[in-house]
C-alpha cells in the first residue's frame, strides 16, 4: 500500500517571516503531517484563497529552537522552510526533544550553518552600513541615508541596533531585501528596492578615506586576513574600499623607501624639569637591608630596593608598615596579599577587614596601632586569572627579618601582637606552633607584652559556621589580652 | 594646518598600537539621551585595512610631539617626523562625525607626552569629558593613560572611558632602559595595580545598586615583539603575571615594524609576523584552554616553534597522552586536542550524551579531520601510533611562515 494515497502532498505558503511560517507549521503539526508530505511554496499556495490550516493553540517549543528558527527563516536558501519543519517535527512529534544538542545531526548542522551565516550578516550589516548625511530639520535633527546589499533577509532583525544607537537622528537604510526608516522616533519597514536611491555625496567620506589610508601599516600586508573579515562583495558600498588596490600596490615601494632611510641618531634630551624629575624617581638604589638606625621613613624609602630574596620580581611593590611612630601596639602579619600588593598598604584586603572588626571588638583602635608584615612582598602563583597566595619559605622570612626588626626597634611597642606562624617564625624562631602556644608569650627582648595568635586569613579558611564563630571568638579574646 | 593633514599625521602616528577591541563595555544606548551611541556585548569591526587589522575605533594621537625617546617609536623626540596637534574640539567633532556615519564604534585616544604626564593626561581626559558631558556620547572610548600621571587623573579617565590602558611595551626593565629610557617598569605595574583596584571597586558599586554608574570595565596593555632580545618565554611569563596581577582584558603583541624614522639602535631585522601570531595562540591557550605557561615554553625551549601552532607542538611533546577517546575524555583533556576549539569541545560533550561520535560528525562540526585524526579515538576511528611522529607533521604541514615574513630579506 502506498502511503501517498492516504497522505497527499500538501503545498503550503510559509509567508516571508518566522511568524507567518509558525502559524502554518503549527497547523500541520497539529494534524501530524509528516515533513516529506509538505511542499513549501512561498507566495504560490494552491490554496491561496482559503486558510491552509486551522488556527490551533500554540505548542510548547524549546527556547533555543525558537531562536534557531527565527534566524534560519532570515536565510535566503529556499529549502529553509522544509528544513525547519523537519526539525520541529522531529523535536515535537518524533520524540527527539534533545535533538538540538546533537550539533552533528545532518539537519541540525545545516540549520546551525544557516543560523551562523544569518547572524554573521546581521553583524556585517551593523559594521558595513555607511550613512550619508542628507540634511537637518529646523530643530537641528540630522537626517542620514544608507544603501546596503545583504544576501539574507536580515533588515528587520538588524535594525534594532541602529534604532538604539542612532535614536536621536533620522535615517533610512535601503536594501533590495527590505528597507528600514527611523523618522521622528517612529520605526517603519518598507519593501526592498532594486537599486541604490541615494545619490548624496558626503564630504566626510574623504576624511574617512584619509583616516583609512593613514591607519594602514604598509609594512605588514595581510590581504587574506582583510578579505576573510571584509569579503569583497561588500566593497562596492564601502567608500574606503576604493583605496585598497592602490594601498596594496604601493606598499612594497613604501617599505622599500623606509629601508633606505639613514637611521637617526639619538637626540639629547632638552633641559626639562619634568624629565629630570622622572629620572630621579626612576632610580631605586638596590640595598642589602635597612641601615643600623634607619627611621621608619627611611625604611619605607629603602625597602623597594631590597633584593635579598627574589619575591620583588613578581610583586607590584614592597608593602611597608603603617601607623603612628608612638604606637603602643604593633601588629605583625605574614605577608601582603593580593589587595595589599596593589595598594601598597598592609591589611587592606579581606583578612584586613576581618582584623579591623576583631580589633574594634577587642577595644583596640587600628589607627593608633602600627601594622606590618613579616615578609614585605606578596608571594603568589598564577591560577588562570587569579593569584594564589603562597606561604613564604624560611629563606624569604629570614631575608626580610632585618626590615621587621628595624621597624620593631623604631616603634618599640609596649605590646606586640604576632599573627600566625610566619610572623612567629620570624620573631620567635623556628618550632613555634601558634595553635599550641597562643596567648601571652614571654619574649621580653621584643616587647613588654607579646601576644601570639592566629592570622585572620586562617579565620577566612575555617570551614563550618560554628567553628568559624568559635575561632573568631578565640581570636578576639587573644587580642583582648593586649588591653588587660 | 588643515584638519585632514592633521588626521593623516596623527592617525599614522597611532597605528602602531595594536589594541582594537570595542567589546566588554557596560551596556547602554542613546534611546533615553540627547546624543548618539551605544555599547555592550561584542565589539564591531567596521572596516579592515590591507594589513589585516580591524578598524573599530578612530585611533589617533592628540599630538605626536613627545618628550620621550623610545627608539621603536616613530614619535620619539629624536625622530624627524612631521608634528601636529589636534585641539580637543577637533577630536570631538571627528569622533561624532565618523560615529554618526557608522564608520566607528568610538574613539581610541593616546598622546605623545608634552610638558608633563599630568599636563598631557589632562588634555586627553578633556576630550573624553567633552564627548560624554557636552555631547552625551554613549559610544566606546579607550584612553591611553600614562603611569606617571596622578592617580586622580587616571581615575577621571576611567570615569569617562570604557577601557583604559598603559602600554608596557617591553617585558623587562633592562630592555626599557635600553630602548625606552623614560619608562619604568615598577611605576607601570603600580599604576596597573591602582587601575585594577578602581575597576573592581566600580564593578562592585554597579553590582550593589549603582546600576547606572559609568566607568571603565577593563584595562589592556601592549608589548612589542622583536625589538629586543626577549624570548617568547619572557613575553608569556610577563603576560601570565599581568593577567593574574592586574586582570588585563588583553595583552596585545605587536611585531616590531619598520618605521620611516628608524633609530640607530633598532634591531637589524624585523621579526617574522608569524611570531606575533604564535604568541597570540599561546596567550589564548593560557587564557581559555587551561595551559600553564611552563607547558608552552620553558628554560630549555624559551621560544615557540614557528612551524607548528603551540597546541600541536605541546601535543606532540606529550604524545604519550594521546590518542584520547572522545567519549570518555574530560573537558580539560578535550580542550588539549589539536584542532578542537572551546565551542566544539562543548558540542562534543553534549553530543556524546545522546549518540556515538563518528568522524563524519566531526566533519559536520567543521572540525579539520586531518588535524584531529592522529589524536583521537571515535566510534569508527583509532589512529596508528606512528601518526604522532613529529617529523611527519613537519613534512606534511605547509611551511607558512615564509609567506608571512614581514620582509623576505633582512633589513639592511
Amino acid at each position: 500500500m502506498n502511503s501517498s494515497n492516504y497522505f497527499p502532498m500538501r503545498c503550503v505558503d510559509p509567508g516571508t517571516h518566522f511568524d507567518s511560517w509558525k502559524v502554518v507549521a503549527r497547523g500541520l503539526l497539529a494534524e501530524r503531517v509528516r515533513p516529506e508530505e509538505v511542499v513549501w511554496e512561498p507566495g504560490e499556495s494552491l490554496f491561496a484563497n482559503e486558510p491552509v490550516v486551522k488556527t490551533v493553540a500554540p505548542i510548547s517549543v524549546p527556547a533555543d529552537l525558537v531562536d534557531l528558527a527565527k534566524a534560519v527563516t532570515c536565510h535566503q536558501d529556499s529549502s529553509r522552510w522544509a528544513l525547519l519543519y523537519r526539525i520541529f517535527w522531529r523535536v515535537i512529534l518524533g520524540g527527539e526533544r534533545k535533538l538540538l544538542e546533537i550539533s552533528s545531526d545532518r539537519d541540525v548542522a545545516k540549520a546551525r550553518v544557516m543560523q551562523k551565516s544569518v547572524r554573521r550578516e546581521i553583524h556585517k550589516m551593523h559594521a558595513f552600513v555607511r550613512f550619508r548625511k542628507v540634511g537637518e530639520d529646523e530643530t537641528g535633527r540630522e537626517r542620514f541615508v544608507a544603501w546596503f546589499e545583504p544576501d539574507h533577509f536580515i533588515v528587520e532583525a538588524g535594525t534594532p541596533f541602529f534604532r538604539k544607537r542612532f535614536a536621536n537622528m533620522d535615517w533610512s537604510i535601503f536594501t533590495p531585501k527590505g528597507c528600514a526608516h527611523w523618522f521622528g522616533g517612529q520605526l517603519k519597514f518598507s519593501e526592498g528596492i532594486p537599486v541604490d536611491p541615494t545619490h548624496h555625496p558626503d564630504e566626510l567620506e574623504a576624511v574617512w578615506k584619509t583616516y583609512y589610508r593613514s591607519i594602514f601599516n604598509p609594512a605588514r600586508l595581510k590581504v587574506g586576513a582583510m578579505r576573510a573579515e571584509m569579503p569583497k562583495r561588500y566593497w562596492k558600498n564601502l567608500p574606503e574600499a576604493d583605496l585598497i588596490e592602490s594601498l596594496v600596490r604601493d606598499s612594497q615601494n613604501r617599505v622599500g623607501e623606509m629601508l633606505e632611510i639613514e637611521p637617526r641618531p639619538v637626540r639629547a634630551e632638552r633641559k626639562n624639569a619634568y624629565l629630570g624629575n622622572l629620572k630621579e624617581r626612576s632610580i631605586v638604589p638596590h640595598c642589602a637591608g635597612p641601615g643600623g638606625d634607619s627611621s621608619i621613613e627611611e625604611i619605607a624609602r629603602l625597602l623597594p630596593g631590597c633584593r635579598q630574596c627574589p619575591l620583588w620580581k613578581s610583586a607590584t611593590q614592597a608593602v611597608p608598615g603603617e601607623g603612628p611612630m608612638d604606637a603602643r601596639v604593633m601588629i605583625v602579619g605574614e605577608q601582603p596579599g593580593d589587595r595589599e600588593d596593589l595598594e601598597g598598604r598592609p591589611f587592606v584586603g579581606p583578612a584586613g577587614k576581618l582584623l579591623d572588626q576583631a580589633l574594634a571588638e577587642a577595644g583596640i583602635d587600628r589607627g593608633s596601632a602600627y601594622l606590618t608584615n613579616a615578609v614585605k612582598h606578596f608571594k603568589w602563583e598564577a591560577r588562570g586569572k587569579h593569584r594564589l597566595h603562597h606561604k613564604p619559605a624560611a629563606g624569604e622570612i629570614d631575608a626580610c627579618k632585618p626590615w621587621l626588626l628595624a621597624e620593631l626597634s623604631k616603634i618599640a611597642p609596649e605590646i606586640l601582637v604576632i599573627l600566625g606562624n610566619t610572623a612567629a617564625r620570624s620573631l620567635l624562631g623556628p618550632g613555634i606552633q601558634v595553635s599550641k602556644q597562643r596567648g601571652i608569650f614571654a619574649a621580653p627582648h621584643l616587647a613588654k607584652k607579646v601576644i601570639l595568635t592566629v592570622h585572620p586569613s586562617f579565620l577566612l579558611r575555617v570551614s563550618g559556621e560554628e567553628r568559624k564563630k568559635e575561632e573568631y571568638r578565640l581570636f578576639v579574646s587573644d587580642l583582648e589580652l593586649a588591653m588587660t | 594646518m588643515e584638519l585632514q593633514q592633521k588626521l593623516a599625521i596623527l592617525a599614522d602616528a597611532a597605528k602602531y598600537d595594536a589594541s582594537c577591541a570595542s567589546s566588554g563595555a557596560n551596556r547602554r544606548d542613546s534611546s533615553n539621551g540627547k546624543g548618539v551611541g551605544s555599547t555592550g556585548g561584542a565589539g564591531i569591526c567596521h572596516s579592515y585595512a590591507p594589513d589585516g587589522r580591524c578598524i573599530s575605533l578612530l585611533k589617533v594621537l592628540l599630538t605626536n610631539r613627545c618628550l620621550y625617546d623610545c627608539h621603536y617609536c616613530i614619535n620619539r623626540r629624536s625622530s624627524n617626523v612631521r608634528r601636529a596637534a589636534f585641539t580637543a574640539e577637533e577630536v570631538v567633532k571627528l569622533t561624532l562625525d565618523f560615529y554618526k556615519r557608522n564608520y566607528i564604534e568610538g574613539l581610541f585616544l593616546s598622546s605623545g607626552i608634552i610638558r608633563s604626564a599630568d599636563y598631557t593626561m589632562e588634555r586627553v581626559v578633556e576630550v573624553a569629558r567633552t564627548l560624554r558631558e557636552v555631547h552625551d556620547f554613549r559610544g566606546y572610548i579607550h584612553l591611553k593613560t600614562i603611569p606617571e600621571a596622578s592617580p586622580e587623573l587616571i581615575e577621571q579617565a576611567a570615569k569617562y572611558a570604557d577601557r583604559i590602558s598603559i602600554n608596557l611595551e617591553l617585558p623587562t626593565q633592562q630592555s626599557l632602559d635600553r630602548l625606552a629610557p623614560e619608562k619604568n617598569f615598577v611605576r607601570t605595574k603600580q599604576a596597573m595595580g591602582r587601575i585594577r583596584v578602581k575597576l573592581e571597586d566600580a564593578a562592585d558599586r554597579r553590582k550593589t545598586g549603582d546600576k547606572k554608574l559609568r566607568h571603565a570595565t577593563g584595562q589592556s596593555t601592549q608589548v612589542i615583539v622583536g625589538a629586543d632580545a626577549s624570548t617568547d618565554a619572557d613575553f608569556l611569563n610577563r603576560s601570565e603575571e599581568l593577567y593574574a596581577s592586574y586582570r588585563m582584558s588583553r595583552v596585545y603583541y605587536s611585531a616590531f615594524s619598520p618605521i620611516t624614522e628608524p633609530s640607530s639602535i633598532l634591531p637589524l631585522s624585523a621579526p617574522p609576523l608569524i611570531r606575533e601570531h604564535r604568541l597570540y595562540q599561546a596567550d589564548w591557550l593560557m587564557r581559555f584552554y587551561g595551559f600553564q605557561t611552563s607547558e608552552i615554553v620553558n628554560e630549555k625551549h624559551p621560544n615557540l616553534d614557528l612551524r607548528l601552532d603551540p597546541k600541536l607542538a605541546w601535543a606532540l611533546r606529550q604524545r604519550h597522552e594521546f590518542p584520547i577517546d572522545l567519549h570518555t575524555a574530560t573537558r580539560d583533556q578535550l580542550l588539549r586536542v589539536p584542532g578542537l576549539g572551546v565551542r566544539n569541545v562543548d558540542r562534543i560533550i553534549r553530543i556524546r550524551r545522546h549518540t556515538r561520535i563518528r568522524l563524519e560528525d566531526l566533519a559536520r562540526l567543521r572540525v579539520s579531520l586531518p588535524k584531529v585524526r592522529p589524536f583521537i579515538i571515535t566510534a569508527d576511528h583509532r589512529p596508528r601510533l606512528e601518526e604522532l611522529d613529529i617529523d611527519r607533521f613537519y613534512a606534511r604541514l605547509p611551511i607558512q611562515h615564509e609567506q608571512l615574513e614581514l620582509f623576505p630579506h633582512a633589513l639592511r
